[in-house]
């Protein structure tokens, strides 16, 4: 379970220093869908930032399962993205020089699992995402859906926790985002996955079992069902 | 995972990999070639000191010419008589003078010798030989016109004074001036003998302390018609030549050998020599040997290959100067720009490659696993560099071997003997003020040279590996991530 309290992040730009985030409460139970929604430059990513241990709250606390992950340290910090928080970005961030399935590996590679097996596990993953005909291509030689899906295979191949997903769909075309959307929400259902998305899409925040808003640093949620912060 | 990234991102990322480890090449391949070439102007140096010194030794000691006294001027002086002006007698007289600097008495041999880090101590006596050949006519007196008048008819004026003039006469001389060396049969491996081989005949035995023999330079026997078996004459002496010797460098300044003993009774100098040969039991010792020489016999002069070295000018000094002044720092400063320039190109792709470290860090790698992952590639661009540095470097140093650039080296002045124990002063036969060689230079690439190119492109390769794994060490991921969105 997330807790976050009074998380503020400030950011000096040169003389100017810009409050991303101010004072931001929120919870979030095991396996709840969260969707944050907000105009550019409004927070959302800074916030997801925070709940996936990417960055530190300049005030406040974020804690998973009771720990603060604003006080731990770095090793601390960087073991518990290995092993419990699995990433989804924009624009894919798969390594240009590794192929499909060594893309998929790299999940592992920080858990010290064995060669072999990371094969194989990293060949599951691409293949439960309807990839397996696609584990030695390169980045380069796939589709921009496909290369979404190879990313998809990355954080869950480690069955982690936490899913997060930072625009997942925002360099899709529109049946691509449908099918991608499609493929998370059966894994959320499948894994039982706390997951955490940023979009713009409203067709997507609206699918939401719970949505969360960010204006100039502040959350407000809309309650369609769950908890609130 | 640590192997196949490295050799995905090296065989995708060709260019940049190629374009540091060019950099790198060339420096290394600059450092190669000086480095050959210095070596080679060594060798060059070394044969130069070989042809003064013979192989094997370390320093001479020598001691320095007095001033003549009054009524000796040092030189030699030569009487002839004046023949009948109907004789064709030629008349032939051999000076023989020791050479270099002053004769020091072969005691001081034994004494050289039992100085600490000698291992072996010979006496050598150089003399030079001025042989003069030709006749010497006596003119005719004959009196003047005015007296042919009292002769003549009528010529009662008896009473002319005029002189009586000295006509016809005259001399014709051939000047031949040669050098010897009186060389210590027992022990032939130092001294004056050590820098040649026998080519024809056979060298002196260590029988044949006394011998009437000779071993004669390859250009004297030619010059003069001598073969083995044949005999020689110096100042009144036959001795018969044993061997021909061929000097191991281009130039020899020795063109007769006799036993030391012989040579000190051709020069009246019993139990004298001029030189004394010392080869040292270290190497590395020759300078503490040398001061141990001096303080203990005093009065000599130690010269060693290195105070040589510096009598040496020409072009090889000016080629050996440059390779070791502007080579070596322009090799160094190539270096240090290669090593920069590849530091700088890490750093720059390691700047574009922000998002990828900072997945790899959100993916929860720890930074110790990114900066090794940089400072990998790095040397394994820096061995790549390496490789190609030592492949260059190489085809550098061959062509200057192919090619053989001929060098001239100019051994300081000698002087037949005023310089006496200064640099090349107690070297045998230098009748000169000056000796030039002629020397084609190599460029022998050694294990070390290859060695050190090895350790340059670790060392390359971990610098620029250190600056940028530094900078991806430092990246915080949410930082990388948003640097690119």
């Amino acid at each position: 379970m997330y807790r976050l309290t009074g998380v503020t992040k400030r950011y000096t730009r040169g003389k100017e220093t810009v409050e991303a985030l101010r004072g931001v409460d929120l919870t979030i139970e095991d396996g709840d869908q969260l969707v944050i929604q907000g105009p550019t430059g409004g927070g959302k990513s800074t916030l997801l930032q925070m709940i996936g241990g990417l960055d530190r709250p300049t005030e406040g606390s974020v804690e998973l399962d009771g720990v603060d992950l604003a006080k731990i340290s770095e090793a601390r910090l960087t073991r518990l993205r290995a092993e419990k928080i699995g990433i989804i970005f924009q624009s894919f961030n798969l390594i240009p020089t590794l192929t499909a399935q060594e893309n998929v590996e790299t999940a592992l590679v920080p858990l010290g699992v064995k060669p072999a097996e990371r094969r194989e596990r990293a060949a599951q993953a691409l293949r439960s995402v309807g990839l397996g005909e696609r584990l030695t291509h390169a980045p380069a030689e796939l589709s921009g859906g496909q290369q979404q899906r190879v990313a998809i295979a990355r954080a869950l191949v480690k069955k982690p926790k936490v899913l997060l997903a930072d625009e997942p769909t925002g360099n899709l075309d529109e049946s691509m985002r449908d099918e991608i959307m499609a493929l998370l929400e059966g894994l959320w259902h499948e894994y039982g996955l706390t997951f955490v998305m940023v979009t713009h899409d409203s067709s997507i925040a609206r699918r939401a079992p719970r949505l969360a808003t960010i204006r100039a640093g502040q959350i407000a949620l809309t309650e369609q069902s769950l908890t609130q912060g | 995972m640590f192997g196949i990234y490295l050799k995905r991102e090296l065989g995708r990322r060709k260019k940049a990999a190629l374009v540091i480890a060019l950099g790198l090449a060339l420096g290394i391949a600059l450092v190669i070639t000086v480095n050959s070439v210095s070596a080679g102007m060594t060798q060059a140096q070394d044969k130069v000191l070989k042809s003064l010194y013979g192989l094997g030794t370390d320093m001479t000691v020598t001691k320095a010419r007095s001033a003549p006294t009054s009524g000796s001027s040092g030189r030699p002086n030569f009487q002839f008589d004046a023949n009948s002006n109907d004789s064709d007698d030629t008349q032939s007289s051999d000076r023989v003078m020791t050479q270099g600097g002053q004769a020091l008495a072969s005691s001081v041999v034994t004494k050289v010798a039992q100085q600490k880090g000698v291992a072996s101590a010979v006496g050598a006596l150089t003399l030079n030989v001025t042989k003069v050949d030709g006749s010497f006519t006596q003119g005719k007196a004959q009196s003047s016109g005015g007296s042919g008048g009292n002769s003549g008819p009528g010529g009662n004026g008896g009473n002319s004074t005029a002189a009586p003039q000295v006509q016809g006469g005259g001399a014709n001389f051939d000047v031949n001036s040669y050098s010897v060396a009186g060389v210590d049969v027992t022990d032939q491996m130092l001294g004056p003998l050590a820098g040649s081989k026998i080519s024809t005949g056979k060298t002196f035995t260590a029988a044949q302390t006394d011998a009437k023999v000779a071993v004669v330079s390859k250009s004297y026997a030619k010059e003069n018609s001598l073969k083995v078996g044949k005999t020689l004459k110096i100042s009144g002496t036959k001795y018969t030549v044993i061997g021909i010797a061929t000097p191991d460098s281009s130039e020899s300044t020795t063109d007769v050998y006799l036993p030391l003993k012989q040579a000190q009774t051709l020069a009246d100098a019993k139990n004298q020599v001029t030189t004394i040969y010392v080869k040292a039991t270290d190497s590395q010792q020759i300078d503490s040997v040398k001061a141990a020489i001096q303080k203990n016999i005093p009065g000599t002069t130690v010269t060693t290959s290195a105070d040589l070295a510096e009598t040496v000018s020409g072009s090889l000094s000016t080629a050996s100067d440059l390779a070791a002044g502007v080579g070596k720092w322009l090799s160094v400063a190539v270096l240090v720009a290669a090593f920069l320039v590849a530091a700088l190109l890490t750093s720059s792709a390691v700047s574009r490659r922000v998002r990828e470290f900072g997945t790899l860090k959100a993916l929860g790698w720890p930074s110790r696993r990114v900066t090794r992952q940089v400072v990998g590639e790095s040397i394994v661009n820096g061995l790549l560099g390496g490789a190609l540095g030592i492949g260059l470097g190489l085809a550098a140093a061959y062509t200057v071997t192919a090619i053989s650039p001929k060098l001239t080296a100019q051994l300081g002045s000698t002087g037949g003997g005023g310089m006496g124990g200064g640099p090349g002063g107690g070297g045998p036969g230098q009748q000169s003020a000056q000796n030039t060689m002629e020397i084609a230079l190599s460029a022998p690439v050694s294990m070390t040279a290859i060695a050190l190119a090895v350790g340059l492109a670790v060392t390359g390769g971990l610098i620029a590996g250190a600056l940028g794994g530094w900078r991806a060490s430092r990246m915080r991921p949410a930082d990388a991530l948003r640097s690119v969105s």
